[in-house]
């Protein structure tokens, strides 16, 4: 066994432990008390009644506090075991409502790359506008996705529509300044090479520019894609409709810990997932000399 | 864990699903199948021919009221012209009026089929919610899309937008929206209020013996917007104790389910808010009801059900199919012994996604208090639809009152362009109809009568209020 294969092993190992070990604590943490449900000896048919309607009807024990981790494991069953149910406008399964959020991160950062990587091309092969879009961009920058909604809301006047818009705006900036750098940063020979055999100024963007700036603006769309998919869940809580930030939302509407800890967990695997896609991509595009 | 698989029950397939086929836990399938069966009664219900009768005359008898707020005059009016006639006038005055006779006949073509309705999930929404699972919008012909929003904000934007046909408001905020106050003007109108009564403060467990407001100075509290009956009527209340509910307390916009969520951690003391959350904060041992709305203002409106002027523009007989829906509804749920049906039909996660149990107090009227008794109050929330003028014109006074509108307000002018009732008024005029009154009685809040034909006076006389 080699050393590297070895460190991967005893790495897993060690994740799978302290996985364990969360669990374990969260077991333990919301063991119940024992005498939750109670017996009804000795009360009134008014403190029964009563009892009752504070959802402590002896013999089923309450489903309040912290949830344990039987129930959770119950949610995640019953979710997953049924993700396509559609019963109407304001209850789908979980698939429905994740394809719903894919779908609007998909356009609205598709539509981020199409502004965003051709005009970093030429922002970055240009000191001039490199220099005079500098403010904006800084300035544009820092401003907190969900602060576009109102604005949004109100001129485009469709709140779907708005979503993405969100999603657009915010995936931009980090795309921008990484195409610009990364075309920037193109090694000086290769350009002087290309310029030595008189190439064409459309094959030199293409065929040098881009080969040797893609790694940086890979980084630049993951950075991207990254944000796209936190915004996403904190837009769709303000839009509502549809998506997983909606589940969020309607989950929290009924004060159900589990259903939310439930969509927590999917948003950190599905954001993981996008992750490593672009992790893959960047791979393929990485030039080792 | 037999309540999982019941492997040892002889009357159940195991198939390590639900006997139903779909992958549900037991206590999951019991809910819904309860759910349906609720709905199905309630429908079997709403179609004998007793209450088919009793909607048809409630549906009259509201549009007669409307028209006739004071008794009196209504029987002048009907011994001076007859039954007939004053039938014949009234049937054309409102397009509602004229909805009995397209029940049947189906005249004045539908100018729009497929609506797309915007609800908070709060049991104020019960009529507009439940006439969906109940057929009533089929019924007349209407393919409504009921849609649960995010907020009142988004409520507005969405109406202002045209991506809802119809909404549920809180009642005052078709006034701001129609005069400007907080959005852009935008002339909205309300077609019926949806439920009366319906609100309570909640306070935290640790206030159990502050139970006196005086003893309120410095609390946090909550109201879901600022124009909402919640934040008039708790603003008055604190008022008529002596406080200054600008300086004296602090008041916050917070979302109803986030208000529980707030009151657990001990950021806000209590709220005015809608139910469920005043006793689903019971439900959850962190509250408890100080007191109910109803002993404020007997009878006060809360939410209402309204549109845009122009899509009643656009869409007469919709709207005036919308309408009847929506009333039929409301007769649905002003019948006690339909509540507790109603409460299965509302709590499943596609409208209130609430515990059935919750919904069951709200309704029903007999609940905990969190304080260790059982209260029984039946009409805790009822559903009176009248859109009273006067009610529109005692917000404006509150709007005043606390400064979201600056200077003189002609009350009647801007109540009579939203609380549908004037259009009868007018229709009326122009068939040399006598014209009534007013819609304008009054009511009594905390004891103090209120006549909105004096509102100005009233506006002036609270000794507690915003310097103007």
């Amino acid at each position: 066994m080699t050393p590297a294969k070895n460190l991967n092993l005893r790495a897993g190992l060690l994740s799978v432990l302290i996985f364990l070990t969360l669990l374990g604590i969260w077991y333990i943490a919301t063991a119940p008390s024992g005498a939750a449900g109670g017996s009804t000896a000795g009360m009134t048919a008014e403190q029964i009644e009563y009892a009752k309607m504070m959802g402590k009807d002896p013999g089923a024990p309450k489903s309040g506090g912290f949830p344990t981790l039987g129930a959770m494991g119950t949610t995640v069953w019953s979710h997953l075991s049924n993700p396509f149910y559609d019963n109407g406008p304001n209850d789908k399964g979980i698939a429905i409502q994740l394809a719903h959020s894919l779908g609007r991160v998909a356009l609205g950062f598709g539509l981020a790359c199409l502004v965003a990587i051709p005009l970093g091309f030429v922002i970055g092969m240009s000191p001039l506008l490199r220099r005079a879009f500098d403010p904006f961009i800084q300035v544009l920058k820092p401003i907190s996705p969900l602060a576009w909604m109102p604005l949004a809301l109100y001129t485009i006047k469709d709140s779907s529509i708005s979503g993405i818009f969100v999603i657009f705006i915010c995936s931009v900036w980090p795309m921008l300044v990484n195409t610009a750098f990364g075309v920037a940063s193109v090694k000086r020979e290769w350009l002087n090479v290309s310029a030595t055999l008189q190439v064409n100024p459309l094959r030199k963007a293409f065929l040098v520019i881009l080969p040797a700036a893609a790694p940086t603006i890979l980084t630049g769309m993951r950075i991207s894609m990254g944000i796209a998919w936190l915004v996403i869940v904190a837009a769709e809580m303000l839009v509502g409709g549809t998506g997983i930030g909606y589940f969020v939302w309607n989950e929290w509407n009924n004060l159900s810990l589990t259903n939310v800890i439930f969509a927590i967990v999917v948003i950190g695997l599905v954001g993981m997932l996008l992750d490593l896609a672009f992790g893959q991509l960047q791979k393929v595009v990485t030039y080792v000399e | 864990m037999s309540e999982f698989f019941s492997p040892y029950d002889a009357d159940r397939p195991l198939m390590l699903k639900c006997s139903c086929g779909r992958d549900h836990t037991a206590a999951d399938h019991h809910a819904e199948v309860a759910a349906d069966a609720a709905a199905a009664r309630l429908r079997e219900r709403s179609e004998t021919r007793e209450f088919e009768a009793y909607s048809n005359e409630f549906i009259e008898a509201t549009l007669v009221k409307a028209l006739f707020p004071q008794d009196e005059v209504r029987r002048r009016f009907l011994r001076a012209v007859g039954k007939g006639t004053a039938m014949a006038a009234i049937g054309s005055v409102l397009p509602v009026a004229s909805l009995q006779a397209m029940a049947q006949e189906k005249q004045g073509a539908l100018e729009k089929t497929n609506l797309k309705i915007g609800f908070i999930p709060i049991t104020c929404a019960t009529p507009l919610i439940m006439a969906h699972p109940l057929g009533f919008y089929q019924k007349q012909g209407l393919n409504v899309e009921v849609t649960k929003t995010a907020g009142w904000a988004l409520i507005r934007d969405k109406m202002m937008n045209k991506e809802y046909d119809a909404t549920h408001f809180l009642s005052p905020m078709p006034l701001a929206i129609s005069m400007g106050v907080g959005s852009n003007a935008m002339p909205m109108k309300v077609a019926t209020i949806q439920n009366t009564n319906g609100q309570a403060i909640t306070l935290a467990n640790k206030h159990k013996d502050k139970r006196d407001p005086k003893q309120w100075k410095g609390f946090k509290f909550a109201v879901p917007f600022e124009f909402s009956m919640h934040n008039f009527l708790l603003r008055y209340y604190v008022a008529e104790h002596g406080l200054n509910p600008d300086t004296d307390i602090q008041i916050r916009v917070v979302p109803p389910p986030e208000m529980v969520a707030n009151l657990r951690a001990g950021n806000i003391d209590g709220y005015l808010g809608p139910d469920p959350f005043n006793q689903r904060a019971v439900y959850e041992e962190i509250g408890f009801l100080h007191i109910l709305t109803k002993e404020l203002w007997d009878g006060h409106p809360c939410c209402a059900f309204g549109t845009s002027a122009e899509f009643i523009q656009q869409n007469p007989n919709t709207f005036a199919a919308l309408y009847r829906a929506v009333l039929t509804s409301a007769a649905m749920a002003r019948k006690p012994e339909n509540r507790e049906l109603i409460a299965k039909v509302i709590a499943p996660a596609q409208y209130l996604n609430q515990p059935e149990t919750v919904l069951t107090q709200v309704l029903t009227g007999r609940f905990a208090d969190g304080l260790g008794k059982i209260q029984s109050v039946p009409d805790r929330a009822d559903f009176d639809p009248m859109p009273w003028q006067s009610m529109a014109v005692w917000m404006l006074t509150q709007m005043q009152r606390w400064g979201y509108v600056k200077g003189d307000v002609n009350y009647q002018q801007i109540a009579e362009q939203v609380f549908l009732l004037t259009d009868a008024k007018k229709h009326m005029k122009a068939l040399d109809q006598k014209v009534p009154e007013g819609a304008y009685p009054k009511f009594k809040i905390m004891g103090r009568e209120f006549d909105a034909a004096k509102a100005s006076e009233y506006a002036k006389s609270f000794p507690i209020r915003k310097p103007a």
